[in-house]
């Protein structure tokens, strides 16, 4: 459940904008959630729910991007998807690839009022 | 108001995202209302940028910033200061049980005066791994994390500052036993050595791909055992294979003995490269 220290990361990050810009309330944070990066987006919700209580980010939607695995397949010299570490090269089913997206773990915006 | 997207309620609000993501996207899906009748509905939202916002006092606020960003921060640190030292950091990761420790004791023992070593052992509770370590003589720092799965690169940081790194030697990190949480979690170290038991299944590498693919060395630890198993080690190797190609793959014993020279030439060959770094 390493998802509850990344939600209490994007609490801060969502504290920290308090200081540049002034506002009430969050109503949506939108993140990106790569399909490579190791977090469940449930459990990144549900920890979020427990660690933005009592804070600006209490009742904030999370609004979860989650873009798909890229490798570079270099058997093959091409670029393709993939869904887990553990997946063949859909084009020549062979395991050496190295990956070039959908790791990404970032906070995108917020919709505050 | 639907819970998939927010649909439907009276507070509906066309937001979209910043301007640099303009995108539109539709869908089809159906509701089920607690009167009893149901029905399905399609609609579709365009999304514009800021000017698109239709309640005013709603406004977007541009972040973009990475979720590790402050564990990032702290492991770069750490990363600068191993190399300052010439430290070899290494940070050892398994399910719980698989011999970290003993795997620490024994070769503590058996390198000993070689060169400069320090242990960080993280644990939710207890200092009892800290005590095993401390008793083959080697300086070793307990930290218990409480409620979290992982240690992360402030810990860490913490803990060289207490310690002190050992100048051109190992230091050994000892993760909390868990093959999922610290995967994702960057401590400044050279490399990830992930260990995996012969009691252990041969498809552990496929369940927990992440772990395995962040390896930079992957211990097969308690071989003595496998005379009383039904273990198809030649199968983990392959699953490992297929996660990650690149990491070295070494099988040990540390109550025989057994590979564990190889073990010990894997960690001067690291020394000997972090040496020579100019």
């Amino acid at each position: 459940m390493h998802e509850l220290s990344l939600a209490q990361s994007i609490v801060d990050l969502v504290e920290e904008q308090r200081a540049s810009a002034a506002f009430a309330r969050v109503r949506t944070i939108r993140v990106i959630v790569g399909q490579l990066s190791s977090v469940d987006p449930r459990a990144l919700e549900f920890g979020f729910e427990v660690v933005a209580r009592g804070t600006v980010a209490e009742g904030a939607t999370l609004a979860i991007d989650r873009p798909p695995g890229r490798a570079f397949c270099t058997d093959c010299e091409q670029p393709v998807e993939i869904a887990t570490h553990g997946d063949a090269c859909p084009i020549c089913a062979g395991h050496r690839w190295k990956v070039v997206g959908g790791q990404e773990l970032r906070v995108v915006d917020l919709e505050v009022e | 108001m639907c819970g998939v997207c927010g649909c439907g309620g009276e507070e509906k609000v066309v937001v979209g995202p910043a301007p640099a993501h303009a995108h539109g996207h539709d869908h089809d899906h159906a509701h089920d209302h607690d009167a009893g009748h149901g029905h399905g509905h399609g609609h579709e939202h365009e999304h514009g940028g800021e000017a698109a916002l239709a309640t005013p006092e709603l406004r977007r606020v541009r972040v973009e910033r990475d979720i590790f960003e402050k564990n990032d921060r702290f492991a770069e640190g750490n990363r600068k200061g191993f190399a300052g030292t010439r430290t070899l950091a290494l940070n050892l990761v398994s399910s719980p049980g698989a011999g970290k420790t003993s795997l620490l004791v024994t070769t503590l023992e058996k390198t000993k005066g070689q060169y400069a070593v320090a242990v960080i052992e993280g644990d939710q509770q207890t200092s009892l791994d800290a005590q095993r370590i401390q008793a083959t003589g080697a300086p070793a720092l307990q930290i218990n994390t409480g409620k979290m799965c992982h240690l992360d690169a402030s810990m860490v940081a913490d803990a060289v500052g207490q310690l002190g790194a050992p100048e051109r030697g190992v230091l050994f990190i000892e993760n909390v036993g868990n093959l999922v949480c610290p995967a994702g979690f960057d401590l400044g170290e050279a490399a990830k050595v992930v260990l995996v038991s012969v009691t252990e299944g041969e498809d552990k590498p496929l369940k927990y791909p992440d772990m395995f693919r962040a390896a930079g060395l992957v211990l097969v630890t308690k071989v003595d055992l496998l005379p009383h198993l039904d273990f198809d080690i030649g199968a983990l190797v392959a699953n490992i294979r297929r996660v990650n190609s690149a990491a070295d793959v070494l099988r040990v014993s540390s109550r025989t003995g057994d590979g564990m020279g190889a073990w010990y030439a894997w960690l001067d060959a690291r020394r000997r490269e972090l040496e020579a770094a100019p």
